[in-house]
């Protein structure tokens, strides 16, 4: 199956891109999609216990199995206001 | 007229953010209004400007959930908030929030407690551009569900 990965401030600055496309086993979790991320960009791994994740502009936890066509986002620690 | 809760790259202005929560009625006694600048120093540092982004439709969805918790806790009282994104000028308002209510008291904390839970939940970012670099801000790690930290945000709130 497939997924679409979105990636925000300095995640997208390291993986130089917003969007990527992956394909997945099924059953993967998000945190299969991440660690697979931080193997092709390992500068990603020091967000490994500071990154939130959502699925489909929702929050979600890292263990949340994702389905076909899911819109998967990683959010580095945030800063609005 | 503005919606409540809206993130764009227009200039944000304390009418129209105040004036997006009605009248009230007539019910309400109070409107407290928050506008978050851009300031020129930071940690040491002279800030020349700042690019803000947003995961827009979670990020919306998070003013939402401020708001409804707001209504749970304060009930009565409504918050309209604006966020700006793009790059904004020092002296320039990247937040504006009103909030309307019966009563003062709560319209102040109702007020104080929306741009703290912005900080800790909402999936915006600013990078900074200061003399000699830029770096990305990088604040709380987002979780809605964190209680502790939501009641930290209420504890300031009502301080």
């Amino acid at each position: 199956m497939r997924v679409t990965v979105r990636l925000f401030a300095r995640l997208r600055d390291i993986a130089g891109t917003s969007e990527l496309a992956r394909e997945l086993a099924p059953g993967a979790t998000i945190g299969d999609v991440w660690r697979q991320l931080a193997g092709e960009f390992p500068e990603l791994s020091q967000y490994e216990r500071s990154i939130s994740s959502a699925v489909n502009a929702d929050y979600a936890r890292m263990d949340q199995v994702v389905g076909d066509g899911d819109e998967i986002a990683f959010l580095p620690p945030v800063s609005g206001g | 007229m503005r919606p409540l809760l809206h993130i764009g790259t227009d200039a944000l202005a304390l009418d129209s953010v105040a004036t997006s929560l009605g009248d009230g009625a007539g019910a309400d006694g109070a409107v407290v209004t928050f506008l978050g600048l851009v300031r020129n120093h930071n940690l040491g540092r002279r800030v020349r400007y700042l690019d803000y982004e947003a995961y827009e439709p979670l990020a919306l969805k998070a003013f939402e959930r401020i708001a409804a918790e707001i209504a749970e806790r304060w009930p009565g009282a409504r918050i309209a908030l604006h966020h700006r994104v793009g790059r904004l000028q020092i002296g320039e308002a990247s937040i504006a929030i009103a909030a309307r209510s019966p009563h003062r008291g709560d319209a102040y904390a109702a007020c104080r407690y929306a741009i703290e839970r912005v900080k800790q939940i909402a999936p915006i970012w600013k990078r900074e551009f200061f003399d000699g670099g830029d770096v990305w801000i990088e604040g709380a790690t987002a979780n809605p569900d964190d209680e502790r930290a939501r009641r930290e945000a209420e504890r300031l709130a009502c301080a």
